[in-house]
């Protein structure tokens, strides 16, 4: 996994709330084997007409916005189903880093194990990134792992908070599974003792 | 002891490892896979060098993709990129040896119906899915939920899942719900109340005497769509029904091993005085049948009511309202029941049970549908479609001018030839009304399999309590 330490760079606005993972990558698109080259179709039915051709309405369409890393959105973003298709879409497409005032479960597990982060902030402080964010591309928004902060464009800083476990992995881009495997004895002896008080599983 | 929940029992029970910060290594009873969500997972394992840990735990079977139409085992008959992923899903059950039903064997069907159906699913379980609709199985009180690809080759690799405990809701449905008024009603009143993110970050057990009365087919109905209320995972305790519902299926316990776990199993309820982070009670006089009118699970009102306008909201729902409003080709004030529909849609892991065949079926006896709609049914397994044709429901569909289909998610969610087109509005039972969700373009209303029966019949939406 690819590690996430500081990003500085340009945020889009996306203040629909509610936006879900069949918005943020369409079932056609999730009959690949692969993970990679989604984000040719990341927000498909929103950013192309039926034609193909570009809906020029659409924010990542617009040329402040084609090199966004940064999405900051509405509240509830991700919600749907469990594809991980949806983080890998907006990982493809360049995006690392999410801001919302809340996040569906799913969606918001599948950021960290694919080097995506999530950050939750009051409504109100959401507000205020929102924007900045509706500044463009001369507005770059800095995030900052370590510190667990977001800097504006205009210098105005705000802390988040993180899990620590998860900040770990992020800024060592460690993968979970080997992680787990570092305890395989915890997990013989559970399955041993749960084989004798629990035999029909 | 400190009271507990059936969340906290269930966990308790699970929790491998515990790390001081409260990340757990959650043991995994039953790991069901697709082929929409697990090829990047065995894939990764191979690349990794690894095996599956317990391979007698997990079970695969095809459901997204799969046409439901005749012929469809032949490879030729599904497009190319379909074809692919059923056939990664076959070479990988194959290789790595775990439980498969593939698309020729009876038993095939949408994952979260076969699962309970061969009774994999049990009482206490943890049981997980790349799939949001794990949720189902909390029907049968254990504790299941959806997970992404990269947690499918967690479980692969390891049965277990990094987790933290998520905070325990309780909803309650009081007194008995009136006829005409099912479980798709109760779970669809719910999220309206709640909203999508309602229950973000908890499990909800759902109790009272309405979810008492539910058959496990309701039940199970009523959990699937703990997902859209934004919850982990929706649970119910397991009781008399339960059991019943289990004994004697493929995989469930027998003789003196059945004993053992019904003893446990009785066991799993919360206590009188158990903690709640978070209580929602409702009547069920206060819900009747209801249809959803825009593109978001919450977007719930009773059939008898009008479509709102987006003045009713606030804050961000309001530009959501319009957006959706536009979607659906829907304006402020006009009835519900004056909404003319294209196509009906029975089945999905949400009402492709028997009893919802049933429901439908009832609705539909010697009856014919309007003109000119498009009608499927598609039974969520091969062994409902069995029951239902050896019940005569099939034959009641087929007369009514419904088409009879193979086991399949199919128009829930449209990755196979059934799609909606641009702007054809679509009766279904499933779960998901959002954009697109049923084919670019597409309108979905949500209601209850009579509901979806009875607008069949005028080509509207319509109260079922008229024709009952
Ligand atoms: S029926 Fe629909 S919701 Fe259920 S598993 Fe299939 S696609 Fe998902």
């Amino acid at each position: 996994m690819e590690r996430f330490t500081t990003l500085t760079g340009i945020a889009a606005p996306m203040p629909l709330v509610n936006i879900d993972t069949d918005m943020i990558i369409p079932k056609q698109f999730l009959k690949t084997i692969k993970r990679s080259g989604l984000g040719a179709n990341l927000f498909d039915e929103m950013r192309y007409f039926e034609s193909g051709h570009e809906n020029p309405e659409f924010v990542l369409n617009q040329e402040k916005y084609r090199d966004c890393q940064i999405l900051v959105t509405g509240e509830n973003f991700g919600c749907g189903s469990s594809r991980e298709h949806a983080p890998w879409a907006l990982m493809d497409f360049g995006i690392r880093c999410i801001i919302s005032a809340s996040f569906a479960d799913i969606f918001y597990n599948n950021c960290f194990k694919n080097g995506i982060l999530p950050l939750t902030f009051s409504q109100e402080i959401v507000a205020n990134l929102m924007q900045d964010a509706e500044k463009g591309a001369n507005a770059r928004m800095t995030i900052d792992l370590e510190t667990q902060s977001v800097t504006t464009s205009d210098g105005e800083r705000f802390l988040f908070d993180i899990d620590r476990f998860r900040k770990y992995c992020l800024l060592n881009g460690l993968d979970d599974i080997g992680l787990t495997l570092e305890k395989i004895a915890f997990i013989d002896t559970f399955e041993r003792q749960s084989r004798m008080e629990r035999p029909w599983v | 002891m400190p009271p507990k929940t059936l969340y906290d029992k269930i966990w308790n029970a699970h929790v491998a490892h515990e790390a001081v910060d409260g990340t757990c290594l959650l043991y995994i009873d039953r790991h069901l896979v697709h082929e929409v969500t697990s090829p990047q997972a065995f894939e990764g394992l191979r690349i990794a060098g690894r095996s599956i840990r317990s391979p007698d735990k997990t079970i695969a079977v095809p459901d997204h993709n799969v046409p439901t139409t005749e012929g469809r085992e032949d490879p030729q008959n599904m497009t190319e990129d379909s074809a692919i992923q059923v056939a990664a899903l076959d070479k990988n059950a194959r290789e790595f040896g775990i439980h498969y039903y593939p698309v020729t064997d009876i038993r095939q069907g949408i994952v979260h119906i076969v699962g309970p159906e061969q009774g994999w699913t049990l009482p206490g379980m943890t049981v997980v899915c790349g799939d949001s609709h794990t949720a189902t199985h909390g029907a049968f009180g254990s504790l299941a939920h959806g997970i992404g690809t990269s947690e499918v080759e967690h479980v692969l690799a390891t049965q277990t899942l990094i987790q933290k405990k998520s905070k325990n809701m309780k909803v309650e449905i009081t007194g008995k719900l009136a006829p005409g008024v099912t479980a798709k009603d109760i779970t669809l009143s719910v999220i309206q109340r709640t909203g999508t993110a309602g229950g973000t970050g908890h499990v909800i057990e759902y109790c009272g005497e309405a979810i008492r009365d539910l058959s496990m087919e309701g039940r199970m109905t009523v959990c699937n769509m703990a997902i859209e209320g934004g919850a982990r995972a929706g649970l119910i305790a397991p009781d008399q029904k339960t059991f019943a519902y289990i004994k004697g299926r493929p995989h469930a316990p027998k003789g003196a091993q059945w004993e053992a776990a019904l003893a446990w199993w009785k066991t799993l309820y919360s206590d009188e005085d158990a903690i709640w982070d978070k209580v929602i009670t409702m009547s069920a006089d206060d819900i009747a049948p209801v249809v959803t009118w825009g593109t978001s699970p919450e977007d719930v009102l009773p059939i008898t009511d009008v479509v709102p306008s987006p003045h009713d909201f606030e804050g961000g729902k309001v530009g959501a309202v319009e957006r959706s409003l536009e979607y659906m080709g829907l304006s402020p004030g006009t009835k519900l029941s004056d909404i003319k529909i294209d196509t009906i849609f029975i089945g999905s892991c949400t009402n492709g049970r028997i009893e919802d065949l049933r429901a439908a079926a009832d609705i539909l006896r010697g009856k014919k549908i309007q003109s000119g709609l498009r009608a499927i049914v598609v039974p969520g397994s091969g062994l409902v479609r069995e029951q239902a044709e050896h019940e005569g429901l099939a034959e009641i569909f087929r007369q009514a001018g419904f088409e009879w289909r193979l086991a399949g998610c199919s128009m829930c969610l449209a990755m196979n030839p059934d799609q909606l087109r641009p702007g054809e509005r679509c009766a279904a039972t499933s779960n998901r009304n959002f954009e697109g969700r049923q084919g670019r373009g597409g309108r979905t209303h949500l209601m209850s399999p009579a509901m979806a029966a009875a607008a069949a019949i005028t080509g509207r939406l319509t109260d079922v309590r008229e024709m009952i």
